[in-house]
């Protein structure tokens, strides 16, 4: 049994970006989306930027009940479910739903509502014993996140595996991975797979404050985001969510699906380090790049662009930058390389999803996306990472990585839908 | 055929025993950890009872630098893996680096621990808030802590699906073992007995809000009424069978037989839900058939309407009062990521020492519920293969098919269990 997994459904919500012909415009262009904190006055904290998404859950769709009873989080990943799915074309009422699962990543879930929740139970945190009798009937919903994946089981019917992946900033990578073991080890035909994060709330800006991984870059914040630049200041926090239908490769060839790209490989590996911290040699990232092209069955060589992490912090860009070079050897050195959180900032769980469609949207149009606002070279980040402007080139095969809290590192290769291998 | 996965350590805290040995033994002997929640004024609530793991100290457990970091549901969880593997005795240096990995399921995070930031943030302001909320809150965090501190740099993750979410971890320890990692340790620890904590909980419309420790939770009784939520939960280690040989591991609980997890229809479909679906796709992963089972641990809401579709289930898959079923979390609460964990650990416990422990305080079942539920006191049948049944709320129903290894069995000694400390 040699099941393939392929994408052939998109949805994606992202700063300045409502779906995928917008998101492809924005990564071609290198526009930024990130901007000064609109939610709540964030005058009060260190960092003060982030990239928003104009999002109106009322015109998406959603019902009013739904719009209650969802954190934003919910919203936008059934949004992002249900575009996905007429993107693929897939008749979900003619399809065995025992045959379809979702697997969807989020690191901080339902954070936004369990904040407001918070403020009216607590009296805007005076009292520790919060009070029961102005409880929201849906406070149990944000307690537990697993309500995220059940509401986009619910939009489809699915009725197959079913789950959250929540391994942090790399969230997005390791539940589309997850979608893809489901597939390839028989357990579904179709997963619905992606991640949403919607952190743009002050319990979360703070955290990241406290720790000053957030970029204090606040007087220009369409140019805050600068990963690889030598005046990078740390990441700016984003929201956002990218769904994907996964579906099992002979399936959709007999349905005559439209195939942006097949996963081919993908593999997690731990540092065992430090829950923050990074080591500088890059070898767990290495490990999983070289475990994922093995999985691919490609040479390094082969590999025509990488989507980095490149979050914008000094410690990530040169851990990445070693990580590269290690698994890659000499190639890295050839390879283009970009950051696209330069323009959407980092949306830490859902972003692993969100450069994952971006990584597929590059190869169906042969463009490579730049780092927006690299002006300043590192000279510790001596590697090819495509300053400001796309550039065209034809994709056969591409590398997205993502690493995060708890020492996750992940990588995953996507290969050209029809291509030889 | 793919080759076994072994499950050959066990660390577990849970309300009525911290130690695997102590919760056994309080299992079988009908003692219960459920009692008045006494960590903070619960007069003014609703809901009053818990399971609480109240003889742990974590600072005896865990080195001090660890502590200010960590919510409780993580010193939980790093010190029942610690247990877990002194239980196996897995030496140092014995599996080779990226050969071992952490899956865990959490279904609230390290909650107290953001309670006491958020209050900070909003009554201090933001310079307040603790450098450590940002990976002492979210979901991850027992498999990174877990993996830091063993230093195990395999593949690894965490997953969330409310109670199932912990037969869902082991699953998917198990599958990343036959994905080529040898030895991976799994499982779930929750909880969120702070005050915040306590009200989303009541928020579920589903805890008991009896007043008497005994007859607050009673699933499949008549009279049933409610959950009452614990804390705690158990890691196990899972490793490959030949690794469990070529170490010479001193004790096998058993096998990792079969997994499966399934989705219900959503609300209002016609269709049926898929528990009974997750039982059969369990057995049928682990080529067994429903007439080879010997023991059911069930989900065992306690909510009615919930409690009869479970029976429904396993009385349409076994027949009618065809198997016992069981339901010791009776005596602790449900532990949500921990329940399901702990379900395995009592199921192998059961394999090994061939008794089936009972569900308390449950007095009469419905008839038309038709299932053997054992009650009172132990039952003493010899046990091969058991099933252990979790559901998570919004539909989440996963089965783990657990059976005695096959050949001559590791005769288990009776003991306390090692709590070896390694601050």
């Amino acid at each position: 049994m040699n099941r393939r997994v392929v994408i052939t459904g998109i949805g994606v919500r992202t700063p300045g970006a409502n779906g995928t012909k917008e998101f492809l415009d924005l990564l071609t262009a290198g526009r930024t989306a990130t901007r000064r904190i609109s939610f709540f006055d964030p005058s009060a904290y260190r960092s003060r930027v982030a990239g928003e998404v104009d999002f109106a859950p009322e015109h998406e769709g959603l019902s009013p009940l739904e719009v209650r009873r969802m954190d934003r989080a919910a919203q936008l990943a059934v949004v992002c479910a249900r575009e996905a799915v007429t993107d693929s074309g897939l008749q979900f009422e003619e399809f065995d739903p025992t045959r379809v699962g979702v697997s969807l990543g989020s690191a901080v879930a339902s954070a936004t509502s369990l904040e407001q929740e918070y403020l009216v139970l607590s009296d805007s945190g005076r009292n520790w014993l919060v009070d029961h009798t102005n409880l929201s009937p849906h406070m149990f919903d944000y307690l537990v996140p697993s309500a995220m994946p059940a509401e986009v089981a619910w939009t489809v019917g699915a009725e197959g595996p079913v789950t959250m992946v929540s391994n942090g900033c790399t969230s997005g990578i390791d539940s589309v991975g997850h979608g893809c073991q489901l597939i390839r080890e028989g357990s579904a035909d179709v997963v619905l797979a992606g991640a949403s994060d919607t952190p743009i709330t002050p319990i979360v800006v703070a955290c990241f404050d406290a720790i000053k991984a957030t970029t204090p870059n606040n007087d220009d914040p369409e140019h805050a985001s600068r990963p690889f630049d030598r005046t990078r200041t740390g990441f700016v926090l984003a929201e956002g969510a990218a769904v994907f239908v996964l579906e099992e490769h002979e399936r959709a060839k007999r349905r005559g699906a439209r195939v942006y790209a097949e996963i081919s490989g993908y593999a997690t590996r731990c540092n065992a380090y430090h829950m923050t911290g990074l080591k500088t040699d890059g070898r767990e990232l290495a490990e999983a790049v070289t475990v994922a092209l093995d999985e691919a069955r490609i040479d390094p060589t082969a590999i025509d662009y990488i989507n980095a992490h490149g979050s914008g912090t000094k410690q990530n860009d040169r851990h990445e930058t070693a990580a590269y070079k290690r698994s890659l050897g000499e190639h890295a050195r050839r390879t283009p390389i970009s950051s696209i959180k330069s323009m959407v900032g980092h949306s830490l769980g859902a972003i692993g999803s969100i450069e994952i469609a971006a990584c597929a949207l590059a190869m169906v149009n042969d463009v490579v996306p730049p780092t927006a606002n690299l002006r300043v070279p590192d000279p510790e980040c001596d590697l090819d990472y495509v300053p400001l402007t796309a550039r065209q080139k034809r994709l056969d095969s591409v590398l997205t990585v993502g690493s995060g809290f708890g020492g996750f590192q992940s990588a995953m290769v996507l290969h050209r839908a029809g291509g030889a291998r | 055929m793919s080759e076994g996965v072994y499950v050959t350590g066990i660390g577990l805290l849970a309300p009525n025993g911290a130690g695997l040995e102590q919760h056994w033994a309080a299992t079988l002997a009908g003692r219960s950890g459920i009692a008045t929640l006494s960590r903070f004024d619960v007069s003014r609530y609703p809901v009053r009872l818990a399971g609480q793991v109240d003889d742990f100290d974590a600072a005896r457990h865990l080195p001090s630098r660890l502590l200010p970091q960590t919510d409780i549901s993580t010193q939980l969880a790093l010190v029942a893996a610690d247990w877990a593997l002194a239980d196996a005795q897995i030496d140092e240096g014995f599996f080779a680096d990226y050969d071992t990995g952490v899956v865990t399921s959490n279904a609230t995070g390290g909650f107290e621990f953001t309670h006491r930031e958020f209050r900070k943030l909003w009554t201090r302001g933001a310079a307040a808030v603790s450098v450590y909320e940002s990976f002492a809150w979210f979901y991850a965090v027992n498999t990174g802590q877990i993996s830091i501190r063993n230093r195990f740099r395999g593949p690894s993750s965490a997953l969330v699906a409310e109670q199932a979410g912990g037969l869902d971890a082991i699953g998917h320890a198990r599958r990343t073992i036959r994905r080529g990692t040898p030895m991976v340790v799994t499982g779930g620890v929750d909880s969120a007995l702070d005050p915040w904590g306590w009200v989303a909980q009541i928020a579920s419309g589903r805890l008991s809000t009896a007043t008497d420790a005994h007859r607050a939770y009673r699933p499949f009784d008549v009279d049933a009424c409610g959950y009452v939520p614990g804390e705690g939960g158990a890691i196990l280690v899972l490793e490959t069978a030949s690794a469990a040989a070529a170490r010479g591991a001193r004790q096998v609980y058993g096998e990792i037989a079969g997994y499966a997890t399934t989705f219900d229809p959503p609300p209002g479909s016609p269709r049926p839900p898929g528990l009974r679906r997750a039982a059969e796709s369990a057995l049928a992963d682990a080529g067994l058939t429903p007439d080879q089972v010997d023991v059911v641990f069930a989900d065992a809401s306690g909510v009615p309407e919930l409690d009869r579709a479970e029976a429904a289930a396993i009385s349409g898959l076994f027949g009618p009062f065809a198997v016992p079923v069981t339901a010791p979390k009776a005596l602790t609460g449900r532990m949500y990521s921990g329940g399901g964990p702990v379900d395995v650990a009592d199921a192998l416990l059961s394999i090994r020492d061939g008794v089936i422990p009972p569900t308390p305080g449950t007095a009469e079942v419905p008839e038309d519920y038709r299932i053997d539920l054992v009650r009172g006191v132990p039952r003493h049948r010899e046990v091969t293969t058991a099933l252990v049944l979790a559901r998570g709320r919004w539909g989440f129903n996963s089965a783990v098919v657990v059976r005695a290894v096959p050949g001559p069995r590791t005769p288990a000694p009776r003991r306390p269990q090692q709590q070896q400390e390694r601050t």
